[in-house]
């Protein structure tokens, strides 16, 4: 359905919300991957709160959506994610990466209800959503897979294989998203390893290659939706490269690949919120222009 | 619970060891809509020819690509299928290590490994081909049953056990035909449970896998020929081993050798010694393998004659092993 107005500004005030428990999270974490977190925590928002078909009262409900979040240790955001929605206490984010927590900074699906596949070790989602995705065939299921991997993580030749296996199984029940938020550990992408061209390297492994801004929650939202009519044959799969920010949302974050990983103190605590607050201003005046 | 397909002596001699899997699948997969296999471009080299003829539309082929292999059957376990994927057993436990690790075994789906081709079954492709590693990686993952059977019919209860236990399972199985060890699948076989195939008080030699025959023939041998009475256990349960039987053996022969178509780093030989180290119990010991060192090329036979891991290698061991000066008192507290 295509998204109103109202239903934008209230995305993104979950948005809003969901990067202040990232914020926090991450003091009480000690550190976290921030960055890389903020950067896809806008598709995280409308894939809980828009398209996903689950039950938090039934976390492993059969004919359940499935997502997979290959870019693990995107947890710092996801986990508070999940917590909000129900899964997990909230309360239980005050032990993210402690000693003894069910949460560490890549999230066991085994232990935190909701997560559908442990993932940490990079390359790993595109195959286990290709998994999915056939099983939902094998079985009659109509269930959807999606799966996010980072932009420095397709370095890792697995994905490739992935790719070819949902592309050559038809798997258009499998959307894939790309967080192309620029920036690797060790720098830019494009001066670590070349990802570049990376959508038509995605058109040749036969996707439907949407490019979007991925912090723009209007334009992610028109492209799942195009994705999602698409599912309902087996045809060539839809990969949404999410053009996004590195720590978006922070502007002292955005763009910046040494927060890839980091720590907070009390000064940055405050200044972080306090730019969070300017940028959710400007994304409301957005939605506010630009929905419908 | 599968159960039509009936081996007898025939089908033991006419079809290989990997055979007998393909249709030991067959037979499971034709009575639960559940099961999948899935192979990477190895679908005629692991037999799942008669897996296709019953069920072609439950067969996927994912190309060249052991890791995509796992990562898709963690993905169809976790929706509720029950996968069987089937490929070379060196690149299911290198190659694609991490996604064995981590997609398979951490997250502790109800998936089944065929690793084919196994030890240096392969062994005229050489050393690219030859897996003399597996069982040392494979063992120390968590959650994982690991397998190695000594022939057609072992494979069949093996496969049978797989599909009957939930949780992830590997299974080991050579390229090509198995010297025949039982004469039917009747024989008590459960997992983690060592079969006794000889009878034996003077020295126990313990073998899986293609080795399970040749200590047997050693058996036989060394009886007729120095009156040796040797206990031969096929250990075809690698993990979780039984530390019973190893124990015993210790306690009512003192002497011990391990035959393995592997590395002696990490293997049967290596699980053997950890009961044996951690029991406190002393005894002479001796472990037969590869010597941390690659295979020649060649035939399966002439590898295994080479390394010493074939009948004459074992004859040959467990003189030698008779022949160490050890402690034969009773009193086995001097020995902690």
């Amino acid at each position: 359905m295509p998204l109103s107005k109202k239903e934008w500004l209230a995305l993104e005030k979950k948005a809003f919300e969901l990067r202040k428990l990232t914020i926090q999270t991450t003091v009480w974490a000690g550190s976290g991957h921030l960055g890389g977190g903020m950067s896809v925590l806008d598709l995280l928002t409308v894939l809980y709160h828009k398209y996903l078909n689950i039950k938090v009262d039934d976390p492993k409900w059969e004919d359940r959506d499935r997502f997979i979040l290959s870019k693990g240790h995107a947890a710092i955001a996801y986990a508070p994610v999940l917590c909000d929605k129900g899964f997990n206490d909230v309360e239980s984010l005050k032990t993210f990466n402690l000693s003894g927590s069910k949460m560490g900074m890549h999230l066991d699906s085994n232990k935190v209800i909701g997560v559908d596949a442990s993932t940490g070790s990079l390359g790993h989602g595109a195959s286990i959503a290709a998994g999915t995705a056939l099983a939902a065939r094998v079985l009659g299921k109509d269930y959807l897979t999606y799966i996010v991997t980072g932009d420095g993580e397709l370095g890792e030749g697995s994905n490739w294989e992935g790719f070819m296996t949902i592309n050559h199984y038809n798997l258009s029940n499998c959307i894939v998203f790309i967080d192309r938020n620029h920036c690797m550990i060790d720098g830019p992408t494009e001066e670590v390893m070349k990802l570049e061209p990376l959508a038509d390297k995605m058109k040749a492994f036969g996707f439907n290659t949407i490019c979007v801004d991925g912090n723009n929650i209007g334009e992610l939202c028109e492209a799942i939706d195009a994705a999602i009519e698409r599912s309902k044959e087996p045809c060539a799969p839809t990969c949404i490269l999410m053009d996004t920010k590195k720590g978006a949302g922070v502007k002292t974050m955005e763009g910046d690949y040494l927060w890839h990983y980091g720590a907070i103190d009390d000064a940055l605590f405050e200044k972080f919120n306090k730019e969070l607050e300017e940028d959710y201003k400007a994304r409301c005046a957005r939605a506010e222009k630009e929905g419908k | 619970m599968a159960g039509g397909f009936v081996y007898n002596a025939v089908d033991q001699t006419s079809i290989s060891t990997a055979e007998i899997y393909g249709k030991t699948l067959a037979d499971i997969i034709i009575n639960d809509p559940k099961v999948v296999a899935i192979t990477p471009d190895l679908a005629k080299s692991t037999k799942l020819g008669d897996v296709l003829k019953v069920c072609p539309e439950r067969v996927f082929n994912v190309g060249i690509a052991e890791q995509d292999m796992f990562g898709v059957g963690a993905g169809m376990a976790r929706a509720g299928l029950i996968p069987f994927m089937s490929g070379f057993s060196a690149f299911t436990s290198m190659r694609a290590c991490d996604q064995l690790h981590t997609d398979i075994c951490y997250q502790n789906v109800n998936a089944k490994i065929i690793a084919t081709h196994a030890g240096t079954s392969f062994g005229q492709a050489g050393s690219t081909h030859h897996a003399i590693t597996d069982l040392a990686i494979t063992r120390a993952m968590p959650n994982l049953t690991v397998i190695v059977p000594a022939d057609g019919y072992e494979t069949a209860n093996a496969v049978k056990a797989a599909y009957n236990t939930e949780g992830p399972f590997y299974i080991r199985i050579n390229r090509g035909f198995d010297r025949v060890l039982y004469s039917d699948t009747d024989y008590g076989f459960e997992v983690g449970k060592a079969v006794e195939l000889h009878e034996g008080t003077d020295i126990t030699v313990i073998a899986c896998g293609s080795c399970a025959f040749q200590a047997l023939q050693a058996a036989n041998f060394l009886e007729n020929a120095d009156g040796l009475k040797v206990r031969v256990l096929n250990m075809h349960t690698i993990k979780p081993i039984d530390k019973e039987a190893i124990i015993k053996a210790v306690m009512d022969t003192r002497r011990i050798i391990t035959v393995e178509d592997h590395s002696v780093i990490g293997g049967l030989g290596s699980a053997v010694a950890e009961v044996m180290a951690q029991a406190g119990k002393g005894c002479a010991f001796k472990m037969l393998g590869h010597q941390d060192k690659f295979a020649p090329i060649g035939l399966h036979e002439d590898i295994m004659s080479e390394v010493g891991i074939d009948t004459n290698g074992i004859v040959a061991a467990v003189r030698e092993v008779m022949n160490m000066d050890f402690e034969e008192d009773d009193n086995w507290d001097d020995e902690f």
